[in-house]
């Protein structure tokens, strides 16, 4: 099964991609998922405590299950950052 | 690049304020509460350059849009949109809007207020600040892996 993998802003520019496949015997949980991306990206692993996931456009929690043909991004923290007082 | 769904929009080029104002527009509402957020020429402190905007757009407009519609069920109001600007931003223009009209103030200027808020929490778009010196991913601070030296 091969879920696709998208990645934006500071994770685009660290991985040096917009977009990934990665193939599984079984299907991985988003954390699964995760750690191998981790290892084909060694600059991506800074950022696990701040990152949050989306499948299908949706957020989930990491150990949610993904399915063959999912699209899973990669969200880093969006413009307003924690306070989402900066306008 | 401009997506567009019944509450929210995401575009390119400046955001027609006038336009934003007239979609929401409603003979039933006596209130139109509009939030306006532009780009600075200062930030902690760092002299602004330049304003980049990316966004996950399929799920930045499908958040933006579940906002709208979450708005319209908590208060009592007439029509709201909501608009995202993507790419270079110039200083001093928007980058993002949020229009509400309501038979009453006091629920336009909530609806927007939560509108705006959640936004910013949750709708997938991703700012980068470029100063003088260097470049930086608003979010991300605390962490040494953001500031990207430019060397200028």
């Amino acid at each position: 099964m091969v879920v696709k993998v998208r990645f934006f802003a500071v994770l685009r520019e660290r991985a040096g991609v917009t977009s990934a496949e990665l193939a599984f015997d079984r299907p991985p949980s988003v954390n699964e998922a995760w750690e191998l991306l981790q290892q084909q990206y060694p600059a991506l692993g800074p950022f696990r405590e701040c990152v949050t996931f989306a499948v299908n456009r949706q957020y989930v929690d990491s150990w949610h299950p993904l399915h063959d043909g999912d699209e899973l991004a990669l969200i880093p923290p969006v413009s307003g950052g924690c306070d989402g007082e900066d306008c | 690049m401009d997506r567009t769904t019944p509450r929210a929009r995401i575009v390119s080029s400046p955001i027609d304020l006038g336009e934003l104002l007239a979609s929401v527009a409603d003979v039933s509402c006596g209130a139109t509460v509009l939030f306006v957020g532009s780009t600075r020429d200062q930030n902690e402190g760092r002299r602004v350059v330049e304003l980049q905007y990316e966004a996950y757009e399929e799920m930045a407009l499908k958040e933006m849009e579940r906002i709208g519609s979450a708005a319209e069920a908590q208060w009592q109001i007439g029509k709201i949109a909501l608009v995202h600007r993507l790419g270079n931003v110039p200083l001093g223009e928007a980058s993002v809007a949020v229009a509400v009209s309501a038979p009453h103030r006091s629920d336009a200027f909530a609806a927007a207020r939560y509108a705006i808020d959640q936004l910013k929490k949750t709708v997938p778009i991703w700012k980068k600040e470029v100063f003088e010196g260097g470049e930086v991913w608003i979010g991300l601070q605390g962490t040494s892996t953001t500031t990207n030296e430019k060397g200028r």
